[in-house]
Order: structure tokens, then sequence, then C-alpha cells
């Protein structure tokens, strides 16, 4: 397996020259060829820097040498068709492709400068650092205190009981949540509303305080409203934390992202920011993503 | 009556036929467009091919259940009145005397003139039935055939009508599983009745004596005759109380490596061969259990100096265990997989451990699952017969020391009903209300099983 990777490697050099596509190329077609990626892919302050990142899953190359930057108190949406490889290109950035039977990854992903796909890093203290929201809301079957009370305690971070349930409280604030559940803690959070459960996952996710928040589509299960609410939270989250957002919606990731990025195929094509990406896009896909020629 | 395969090959020779002219009449109501017909013409041939067959079957199968009855009343109305008057097991010998001269076995007594004018009267009788029965049964079905052919036009509706005799024997079918589970039920429910007349059903409950043997003779000496199945199931519960305590924790902790654990080959290899275990035949385990772990319980026993039975409860206990095993991993191995892989995934997300996450999500979401599992087990340790036949032993002792020997409600029944019985004698009947008991408290734990899987599944759904 190893041996058939890298003479992939060998036959696709790492990094292609960005070049414009001719604008009747047909788009959608599934090509080997490498396709570089135009934009501004490093961040001035990074807090997670990739570079030449590859997943194969089994035979299929998943992900094709992604080169990215995640900043520091920044929204970085991840935009483009279905099976572009943007949600495994976000499950890299804990090592939740660990957990894949048959995945394998290759590149460097540095969180604060250390590589964390070396072999002596340990994916538990990892995963306290980059949290993740995913797409369908799945709070354990516990109550609500204790879903939020889950990552505390395994990861012993408070010593008594009222500092645990200070840091639930606090948790649940910050998920702007605290209003609607304060008087039943103690009730199932499966018993919640689809997006108060997916606020839940939320504050179970910041109740470790993570650096990074990664979230596969968190609102794509949601109603407008719920979804307004969370992008709301998004949004004043972005103050302590950096967020990855996965999204199938243009407008949302219009809304709640400072950069963007957009996959095809496997392949990073284009970021920048995102008022720049959606106005001026300088890649051919870029542009017929984004005004809905495909996609 | 042994003309009757041959009947059966007649009648549904003419279904076929009936099939045939029912479509050939189909395509020909419809002048050669098949469109114009309401079903496809196979239909109309199933149509006619049904009503020639079916009610000839329900005659005949009729005509063969109260046959021998009424010829047998005719034959003893012939008889001379001295003898039509016997007593009813009199009589019995008298019409046995008859069959035999019939078929041409050997009587017990020679047959005086009465006798044998009333076997050539059942003789009679028999060929006048049988030649009656076909005329009828094929007469039936001629007409059968007949009138649905008659119905067939293009706009009859005999797919329909097809569907309707199809899912009238659906429902047939599984009316005779049900009818038969309560006749059973209802059969062991009156022998009980009978039993409780002779002992009374407290005595029975909650005594705490069993000693089955009781005098025939008023001589007889030795036969208390007492029927306390408190020590039965005593014996019961030790039993798979000890079978329990082997296989819950070794079948939940291998469906946990087997669901979370092993790798997809591993578990493709390892599922089956554990699966294995539930296809030994139960005798096996049962003489396994008597000749190799039994001895070998008592001789380690021995070098600790413990004094255990022959024939202990350990050994037919830790068999049936090793015999549950599969039940306990295969269904919670079930349950657990189908906990969501959400569930997982957001517990490895916050950096849980393999452990943690099984530990702390993934057993409790599925653990009312694994209860429902652990009580089917249960039910089904209660239930086994084999192993505590041969190697849990007949004494009926109330004792809660696993190296005794003990006896099960399974194993009374048994000896209760093997060999020469008299039926009516409290003995025999014992068993009838041991089932019963046996019976309500292993559907208890299955409804209440079933009760718990259903609740648990509806949470996820």
């Amino acid at each position: 397996m190893e041996a058939q990777a890298s003479q992939f490697m060998a036959e696709n050099p790492e990094h292609a020259p960005a070049r414009r596509r001719p604008a009747e190329a047909d788009s959608a077609t599934y090509d080997r060829e490498h396709r570089g990626t135009v934009g501004e892919v490093r961040s001035e302050v990074p807090r997670m820097r990739c570079t030449a990142v590859n997943v194969h899953y089994g035979d299929k190359h998943a992900i094709r040498d992604v080169s990215l930057d995640v900043g520091k108190n920044e929204v970085l949406a991840m935009i483009g068709p279905s099976g572009c490889g943007k949600s495994t290109f976000l499950r890299c950035l804990n090592r939740m492709n660990d957990t894949v039977v048959g995945c394998r990854v290759s590149g460097e992903i540095l969180l604060d400068g250390k590589d964390i796909m070396a072999p002596d890093v340990d994916v538990v203290p990892l995963r306290a650092r980059v949290g993740m929201v995913f797409q369908k809301p799945n709070p354990f079957p516990k109550s609500i205190f204790e879903n939020v009370a889950f990552g505390p305690r395994i990861h012993g971070l408070a010593q008594s009981q009222a500092e645990l349930e200070e840091i639930v409280v606090s948790s649940l604030q910050k998920a702007n949540l605290w209003g609607e559940v304060k008087d039943r803690l103690a009730h199932p959070g499966t018993g919640l509303s689809g997006g108060q459960q997916q606020r839940l996952c939320i504050a179970r996710a910041i109740a470790i305080q993570p650096e990074v928040i990664l979230m596969d589509e968190p609102c794509s299960a949601l109603d407008p409203i719920s979804t307004a609410k969370i992008e709301q939270l998004i949004d004043e989250l972005r103050r302590n934390y950096s967020i990855c957002i996965v999204t199938h919606s243009m407008q949302q990731a219009a809304r709640v992202s400072q950069r963007t990025a957009y996959f095809h195929l496997g392949d990073l094509i284009e970021v920048g920011e995102t008022d720049r990406i959606f106005v001026k896009p300088q890649h051919q896909l870029t542009e017929d993503y984004i005004t809905g020629r495909f996609g | 009556m042994t003309q009757t395969p041959l009947l059966i090959v007649l009648l549904l020779t003419l279904s076929s036929l009936a099939y045939h002219f029912g479509r050939k009449r189909a395509f020909a109501v419809s002048g050669g467009r098949i469109r114009t017909l309401h079903s496809l013409p196979a239909y109309y041939g199933l149509y006619a091919a049904l009503w020639a067959v079916i009610p000839a079957l329900l005659v005949l199968a009729l005509w063969l259940a109260f046959e021998d009855s009424v010829i047998t009343r005719l034959v003893i109305a012939s008889l001379p009145p001295e003898t039509a008057t016997l007593a009813p097991s009199r009589l019995n010998l008298v019409l046995n005397d008859i069959r035999n001269l019939v078929v041409g076995n050997i009587v017990s007594s020679e047959p005086d003139a009465a006798i044998l004018a009333a076997a050539d009267r059942y003789r009679d009788l028999r060929g006048i039935s049988t030649t009656a029965l076909f005329a009828v049964t094929l007469g039936l079905a001629a007409i059968g055939g007949w009138f649905a052919y008659g119905r067939i036009r293009p706009e009859y509706r005999s797919r329909n009508a097809v569907e309707r005799i199809l899912k009238g024997i659906l429902i047939t079918c599984s009316t005779v599983a049900i009818l038969t589970t309560v006749g059973i039920v209802l059969s062991v429910l009156f022998e009980s009745v009978r039993f409780f007349q002779a002992v009374p059903i407290t005595d029975f409950l909650f005594g705490l004596d069993w000693s089955p043997q009781i005098a025939i003779r008023a001589d007889q000496a030795g036969s208390s005759g007492a029927f306390g199945a408190v020590p039965l199931f005593a014996g019961t519960m030790l039993i798979t109380l000890i079978a329990m305590s082997v296989a819950v924790p070794i079948g939940l902790m291998s469906a946990i490596y087997l669901a979370e654990y092993a790798s997809p080959r591993v578990r493709a290899i390892a599922k089956p061969l554990l699966e294995v275990l539930a296809g030994i035949p139960t005798v096996v385990y049962g003489f396994f259990a008597a000749l190799t772990v039994a001895p070998f319980i008592r001789e380690s026993g021995g070098l600790f100096g413990l004094d255990i039975a022959s024939e202990s409860a350990l050994a037919a206990g830790l068999v049936m265990g090793v015999m549950i095993i599969p039940f306990v991993s295969s269904l919670s191995d079930d349950v657990i997989n189908a906990v969501p892989q959400s569930l997982r995934d957001g517990a490895y997300g916050m950096g849980a451990t393999q452990s943690e996450t099984i530990r702390r999500v993934i057993f409790p979401a599925a653990l009312p699952g694994i209860v429902g599992a652990v009580l089917l087990a249960v039910s089904r340790a209660i239930g086994e017969t084999m192993i505590v036949v041969m190697a849990a032993g007949l004494a009926a002792k109330l004792t809660a020391n696993p190296f005794e020997a003990v006896t099960t409600v399974t194993v009374q029944i048994v000896t209760l009903l093997v060999g020469d019985q008299e039926f009516d004698s409290p003995k025999t009947l014992a068993a009838f209300a041991l089932g019963l008991v046996l019976f309500f408290v292993t559907l208890a734990l299955n409804v209440l099983a079933l009760y718990i899987v259903r609740k648990y599944r509806e949470q996820y759904e």
C-alpha cells in the first residue's frame, strides 16, 4: 500500500503550477491530473498550518496535495460539491480519520507549530485542543448536564463538583443555550429540539476549552431559525476560538466566514478572503460553482 | 384411506386443466387484445384453477376427518343390542376386532356371526364412502372450475380475486400456528387443573418437599407423594444463576470485542466460530458435562479438600453457561452495532479513548438492549433440559450450595413422564403443572425482554 502511494506521488509532481482551465472544459469531469491552488493559502497568524496533505481511502485518492492555513480568531469556510473531500480534510485536522478503516493520511499538519501527524502525538490531548461538531446533532443519551460534563470528566478538567458545574454552566452560556435549559439540566439531551441539540453539542465541544472547533455542516439538519442562532453563535465564538466549518450553503459561508476555501474533487482550487471569493473568484471552477453552474 | 393420494393427484390434474382452459378463454374473450382484459390471462387461469381445487380439498379434508367416526357409529347401530350397549371400553375391544377382521389381522377370539356381519358391513360402508368421496370431490372440482370458467369476462377482476384467495390461504396458515400454540397451552392448563384437584395449588407452589412417588396400592411403603415445587425451582434458579454468571461476562466481553475492537477480518472469522457453539446439540453438551466436566470438578475440588457431588449443580451450570454464550454475545453484538456511529464519533471527537467511549457512551446506550438479550438467555437457560438431565442429578434438594446435586423443573418433567405411566395419577399430572408454571415464567421473561428491546429501539428512530 505504502509503495503504491509513493509511486503515485512520484507520477504526480507535488506543486503543479496554478493554471486556469479553459472555460469550455467540462469542469465536473474527474481527471487524475492534479490542480494547483490559487489564492492565499497562508494566513498571517496561523493556528493550524497544513502542507501537502494527501488522503487515500483504499485505492481512492480522496485529498490531493492540499496546503491550507486556519488563522487565529477566524472562521474558515470550506465549500464545494458533494464528494469533493472537504469533510475528509476537516477530519484530518483532529485525526478523526484514524478511526476510519483503510484511510491513510500523509503530509504535514501543524497545530501551533507542532506536527499533529507525528507518530508520538497522542490523539486524546489533540482532540481536546481541536474539538468537533457533527452534521447530525449527536447528544449522548444522557442528561443535558452529563452531556456537557462528559469532556471535562474524561480529561480531568474539574477538581471538584462545584468546578464541574461552573464549567457546564459557562459552556451552556457560551453556546446560547443556558436560558432554555437551566431548569432542566437533569433531563435527557435527546429530548431537546434539533437546534437545541446542536447547540448542546457545541457546548459539549467548548467545555474542554479547545483552540480550534471543527464543524461539519452543523446546520444542514436544522430549520432556518435554529440555523440563524447557530450562525450568530459561530460569530461570537470566533473571539476565542478558530473555527473551521464545512457547509453546502454558500450564503452561510458568506455570512459567517472570513476566509473561504473551495474544494473540487479532492483538490483545493481556491482560497481567499470570503468577500473577495464571492465577488471576484480567480479560478473558473470556483466561479462556476458559486454562480450555480454546477454543484 | 389408501386411495387419497390418487384422489389428490386427480384433483390437481383437474385444477391444472382448469388453469389451461381458463387462460385460453381469457385470450378468447379478449379477442386477441390482451390490453382489454382487466388482469393478465394467467390470473384468469389461476382463478379457475383455485376454484377447482380449493372447495374440493376442503371437502376432502372434512370427509377424511369424520369418515371413520360416522362409519363406526353406523356399524355400532347395526350390532346386536347386547353388544351395542356394552361399556365403552368393552365396546372398543369389539370394534378393534371388527377393524382387524376387515384388514385381515389376527383377532383376539374366534369371531361370532354378529361380529363377522358387522365386519362385512364395515367393509361395505368403507367402499361406499370411498366411491362417494371420489364422486363428490371430483364433481365439486368440475363444478368449481366450470363456475369460474363461466365468469371469465374481460372486465372481470380476476387478479383481485386471486389476491384475495392467496391472502386467505396465508391467514389460514398463520391461524394454524397460533391455534397450535393455544391448543398446547390449553391442554397443559386442563391437565394442570386436574392435578390441582388432587394436590392443593398452595402445596404445589409453596411446598418445600418434592417426592412425587405416590402409593399405587394402599399397603405400599416409602411413597409419601409430596408435590412441593420449591426445591425444583430453587434448583433451576441455582443452575441458571451459575450459567448466567458464566455466559453474561464472557458473552458480553466477546460482543464488545467483536463489535468495537475486532478488525473486519477477525470479526468475519470469530463471529461464526462463536456461533458454532449454538449449533452443538445440547445432548453433546450434556454428556460433555456429565462425563468430562463433572468428574474434573469433583477431582479438582478434592485437591482443595472440598466434597463435591459427582452430579453437581456447578458442572451443569458451567456447561449450560458455555452453551448460552453465543446467545448473549450475538444479541449484544447486534445491540452494540445498533448504537449510532454518530455517538462514537461524538465521543472520539471529544478526545475519549476507545474504552472510555465504550464504558461511558456505548454501553449505557446499549444497556436496555443488553438487558433484553440477557433476559432472553435466562429464559433459554430455565427451559434447557438435556444438559441438566444428564449432569444435574435427580435429588430434589433445597440448597444454595453449587457443589451439591440439585434437580430442575425440566429434569423432573422428564422423569415423571418417561417410561410406563398411568395418566390419571397426580404423579404424571404434576408434569403438566410444572410445565405450566415453567411456561408462564419463560413467557413473562420473554415479554419483558421484548418490551425492553423494543423500547430501546425506539430511542434512535
